[in-house]
Order: structure tokens, then C-alpha cells, then sequence
């Protein structure tokens, strides 16, 4: 098992505070829409450098959707920020109508999503917004698993034509991926060759996979442990040689079992190569107040669930 | 100004039979607003607007339209067809299988002239206000026109967009609401009430007026006045009063006609009432 460790801690949004205001520097078409959230988003830095390229909303998300479609029209690249819940389903339609299907260019930047949020509850806590948005035709879907590589998603997608949806969090999770990585679109990391078994995983849950990692190192398993960090489009390719070589499959992310990273694989694996898998997903449920770390335990998202997922699956091969 | 009218009227009649044919061919459709919008559309696309020759989505350097209430495409898609950005011929084709003329205006199909999907109701504000702000950043002085429904009023989505623009001084902005008084289900007194639209939007710091919508003397003075409140800190909104189903007697002032396609007798009758001025498609 490679050996992945960590020096510092920050949240994902705070990647995509710090990638915002790069690619503003970057290109000037960037600008930045913000529904009351700024503080929450990290968008300070952007707005104080660029306050005329920055829109405040107000608690308006609808109208933040369709501002954005029309400053596309134009030339402008408009980064959206609020919380997944009020990036996802509190506008699909608005997404869906004047975005998607007129294929604008909005970058919908969406912070706090899944059950990490913590103590706020389910209201904010969305589980189903990944499926929301990849069910969307011509949607690109990402979701970044620490800070450095929010950072640099959030860079790399102001050069993708095309509406994306980027998903990031609220608590500090460790850095373990390159500074000054290069991001691209719908190509998966290979986070460690293995040949036991294949460990899909996306967003908070690519750490708890490494950690799940090296248990089952010193229980005798192999594990390939690959960052899925880009939902739609998916890297069939690696997904397909990964699991040629290991012959099953655990996914894991912060997300609804249905409608996720593992449906989206199950349907690669039942076309392709019909494999075992597991999911370490949420049953199927919304989620309650409570801390990440409590949240992630009794919900079934954590490297001991991963672990268990591994044992059940391999049994299956 | 007489020969200007004459010439739009004349090709407002036109236009008005291309919606009736369109919307006959495919027997769906929807006539009534369509009708009740001639003047303004061609009033926009003839002498109001400032437009480029060709179709370039940015719209950089020209004035820009809207349509948020999307069922009244037949009127746009005859409009444009007119206006030269597509040839008339196509207009044979609305709401059949593999046509660029989608039941509801689409970006999807790449049709020139449009710029957003609309149909689903309450969304072309914002999106003529992000455009609006767009101009501003691009410093490019030209408008931006929106035209809802009055029923689309009653979606939330209007208001937060309303509230938005007086804010932040979106003074390149044209709105306009056919205030027909129909919907689907009914008079919007009977649906919903839309109470005193003039007093809400003013309310909300808009600068309206009201002009009649189917005497293309008065549309286009209005045009002119609500062009010329541009620039002055505020968004523009006119009230435009219009009959649903104009042009065609036994189609107007009901809401009837809203989505109902006439048969082969209401066709001919309605064409008897309406001059062939530029060749039917």
C-alpha cells in the first residue's frame, strides 16, 4: 500500500475560495455569484480583488440561476456559489431549463454537501444531488476529495465548455494530494495498485479509503484504491481495466446509494463486466444533526465501513 | 412615420397568418397569445431593436430579446423567420419530429434568434437580467428586452428577480408583461389575482408604463418612451395591454384560445380576416 500522509487539514470549500480567485486571475471572464453565503463559500478574497466581477443575490437562488444563464450570454463564465441543497434541488428546474438544456456555461459551485455539513441537520444535509445533476444531459459532474485538488477543479473548469456542477464540503479534511496538480475532467487518479479488490471512492470518502487501505493491507489484502473524482463524465476505461484485474468492486461516497457514484458504476460493470459490488453509500435515508465524524460513523461512511464492504464483496468473487 | 406604420401593419398581418398556418399544421400550439403579441414582436424586430445582420448568441453590440412566456413561440419563430434570421420555409415545420422549431423556443436545436430555453414559466427575467449585467460588464450600451406573461406573474421566481433589478440599477432593461388577463384555467381574476400589478412592480422600484398592445402606433411609442426612461437608474416595465387572439374575431378576449389549434373551417375563416402582405411559407 502506498504510503499517503498529511501535514495540514483545510476544508475543500476554502480549495475552492483559493481556486476562485486564481482563475479570476486567470481570465477575466470569470465572475461570481453568491446567494448570502460568502463567508461560507470563501468567495472574500475573490469579491475584494474583483468586487465588479462579483453579483450578490441575496436569498434568491432561482434568480441566481438565471442571472448566471444570461451573463453567459455575452461571454461570461459565471462561478454560482451556495450550498448543494440550494445549488441542486431548490432550482432544478431553473438548472435544468436555463442551463442544461440551453447549454450555458455556469460553472454551479456547491459547498456543504452531504452529511459533513453536521450539526445544521437534513434540511441542508443533501444526499441526492450528485444523481440530481448527472441525470442532467450534457451536466458535467465533480466532486474533489481535499483541498488541493478543489483547488485545482475549480481552476481547470472555467476551460470546459459547458455547464458543470462541483461539489465540495464544509469540515477540514487532511491534504494528501499534490499542490500543483494538474486537473483533468473525467480522468480518475489511481491512488494505489492493487489487485484484491477495486475501491471506487469520491469526495470526503477517498481519505477513509486510503485508511481503509492500509487496514486491509495488514490483513493480507491488495486493495486498488482509485479517486473517481468526476462523476459524469465517468472514466469507464479505468474503472473497466481496474476490475479485470481485481474482480470486484466496493464504491463509496457521501451520497444516497441511489442515484450516485456506485449506481453510475453498476451500470458501467452491468453493460461490460458483470462484477460484485458493494456500496458504502447512505441507505437510503436523510441524515440528522450531529458532528461529521459521528455523522459518517452511524450512517456507514467511514474506513471501518469500507473494510467491512471489502470482506462481504471479496467472498462474492 | 404613416409609411413606417403602414409597412409594419402589413407585415403584422403576415405574421399573424403564419401563426394560425403553424399552429393548424401540427394541430397544437398556442394561437391565442401569440395573436395578442403581433404588434409588439414586430414592432421589436423591425424598428425598435438595434440588430446585427446574422445571429451571434453574445449578442455583443446589439439589442437583445427575451421571450419568457415560451408557448408564444409561433409569433417568435414567424418573427424571426421574417426578420431574415431563418428562411420562412421552416416555419412548416414547428412542433414536428426533427425540427429546429421545438414546441417551446430552444438553444437546443441551434435555431438563430434564440438565446434561452423558456416554457417552463417565470425564468426569462433573471436570465434577461444576467444578460442585462453582461452589457454592462462588456460596456457595451445596447438593451436588453424581456416580454413575460401576465398569468406568469403568479410564479415566485418573478419577484425575486424584481426585487434584484432596481437594486442594482439594471437601467439597460426593457420588461414588458402581456397583460392579456387570461390563463389556462381561466381570467386571471379568476385564477389568481394579480391585484395591482402597476402598484407592485413600482413598489418594488421599477419604472412602468403602460401602452396598448395591438394599435402599432401606440406600441411603438411606447417602445420609443420606454427606450428613452433607459440609462436613468432603473429597470423599465411596460404594461402592455393586449386582447388574446387578435386579429382573428372569433379567437379574441377568450382565454380559450390559449392552446387550441383551429380546424380546417376556423382556419379559412380566420385567413379571410387576415392579408397575405409578404407570401404565406
Amino acid at each position: 500500500m502506498k504510503k499517503y500522509t498529511y501535514t495540514d487539514k483545510k476544508d475543500t470549500r476554502s480549495g475552492f475560495g483559493a481556486g476562485l480567485l486564481e482563475v479570476g486571475r486567470k481570465n477575466e471572464n470569470v465572475v461570481a455569484l453568491c446567494a448570502d453565503l460568502i463567508g461560507s463559500l470563501k468567495m472574500n478574497d475573490f469579491i475584494k480583488e474583483f468586487p465588479e466581477r462579483f453579483f450578490q443575490v441575496g436569498i434568491a437562488e432561482a434568480n441566481m440561476m438565471g442571472i448566471a444563464a444570461g451573463l453567459t450570454i455575452g461571454g461570461k463564465i459565471p462561478y454560482t456559489g451556495t450550498f448543494a441543497n440550494f445549488s441542486t434541488g431548490r432550482v432544478y428546474d431553473q438548472i435544468r431549463q436555463s442551463i442544461a438544456y440551453s447549454d450555458k456555461n455556469v460553472k454551479i459551485c456547491a459547498s456543504h454537501a452531504g452529511l459533513t455539513l453536521g450539526e445544521d441537520g437534513a434540511t441542508h444535509q443533501i444526499l441526492e444531488d450528485i444523481g440530481l445533476m448527472k441525470m442532467l444531459p450534457g451536466m458535467t459532474v465533480i466532486n474533489p476529495c481535499d483541498y488541493n485538488q478543489t483547488k485545482a477543479a475549480t481552476i481547470a473548469i472555467a476551460d470546459h465548455h459547458g455547464p458543470v456542477y462541483l461539489r465540495f464540503g464544509r469540515p477540514v479534511v487532511p491534504i494528501f494530494t499534490a499542490p500543483d496538480q494538474k486537473f483533468e475532467i473525467g480522468k480518475a487518479w489511481m491512488v494505489n495498485e492493487g489487485k484484491d479488490v477495486s475501491i471506487f471512492a469520491t469526495g470526503h470518502l477517498v481519505w477513509e479509503a486510503i485508511q481503509a487501505g492500509e487496514q486491509l493491507a495488514e490483513m493480507g489484502i491488495d486493495a486498488e484504491i482509485i479517486n473517481i473524482h468526476t462523476i459524469k463524465p465517468l472514466d469507464e476505461e479505468a474503472i473497466l481495466k481496474s476490475v479485470a484485474k481485481t474482480g470486484c468492486v466496493v464504491t463509496a461516497e457521501e451520497h444516497n446509494r441511489l442515484g450516485g457514484l456506485g449506481d453510475s458504476v453498476a451500470q458501467v460493470l452491468a453493460k461490460n463486466n458483470p462484477t460484485p459490488q458493494e456500496y458504502v453509500a447512505v441507505n437510503d435515508s436523510f441524515g440528522e444533526s450531529g458532528t461529521p465524524a459521528q455523522l459518517m460513523e452511524k450512517y456507514g461512511l467511514n474506513a471501518a465501513n469500507i473494510v467491512a464492504a471489502v470482506q462481504r464483496v471479496i467472498k462474492r468473487k | 412615420m404613416n409609411e413606417d406604420i403602414t409597412k409594419l401593419e402589413k407585415i403584422a398581418s403576415q405574421v399573424r397568418r403564419d401563426i394560425v398556418r403553424m399552429v393548424h399544421a401540427c394541430q397544437s400550439g398556442h394561437p391565442g397569445g401569440s395573436l395578442g403579441c403581433t404588434e409588439y414582436f414586430v414592432a421589436l424586430y423591425f424598428s425598435a431593436m438595434e440588430r446585427k445582420e446574422g445571429f451571434d448568441i453574445n449578442g455583443i453590440g446589439e439589442d437583445i430579446f427575451f421571450l419568457s412566456n415560451g408557448h408564444i413561440s409561433p409569433v417568435f419563430y414567424s418573427t424571426l423567420a421574417r426578420a431574415g434570421y431563418f428562411g420562412v420555409s421552416e416555419l412548416a415545420t414547428f412542433r414536428q419530429i426533427n425540427s429546429r422549431l421545438q414546441g417551446h423556443p430552444t438553444t437546443h436545436e441551434g435555431l438563430p434568434g434564440i438565446r434561452v430555453a423558456s416554457g417552463s414559466l417565470g425564468q426569462g427575467l433573471s436570465v434577461a437580467i444576467g444578460a442585462a449585467r453582461a452589457k454592462k460588464l462588456n460596456n457595451d450600451n445596447h438593451l436588453v428586452y424581456v416580454l413575460m406573461g401576465d398569468g406568469e406573474q403568479q410564479e415566485g421566481q418573478i419577484w425575486e428577480a424584481a426585487m434584484y433589478a432596481p437594486f442594482n440599477k439594471v437601467d439597460n432593461l426593457i420588461a414588458t408583461i402581456d397583460y392579456n388577463g387570461q390563463q389556462i384555467d381561466g381570467s386571471t381574476e379568476q385564477v389568481l389575482s394579480l391585484g395591482n400589478l402597476r402598484a407592485k412592480w413600482e413598489a418594488f422600484g421599477w419604472d412602468v408604463l403602460e401602452m396598448k398592445g395591438n394599435v402599432m402606433s401606440e406600441v411603438l411609442a411606447g417602445l420609443a418612451e420606454a427606450k428613452s426612461r433607459t440609462g436613468k437608474g432603473k429597470p423599465v416595465l411596460i404594461l402592455m395591454k393586449t386582447e388574446m387572439g387578435n386579429g382573428v374575431d372569433f379567437m379574441m378576449g377568450s382565454h380559450k384560445w390559449h392552446g387550441v389549434a383551429p380546424n380546417d373551417e376556423q382556419l379559412a375563416a380566420a385567413l379571410a380576416q387576415l392579408e397575405e402582405t409578404l407570401g404565406d411559407y
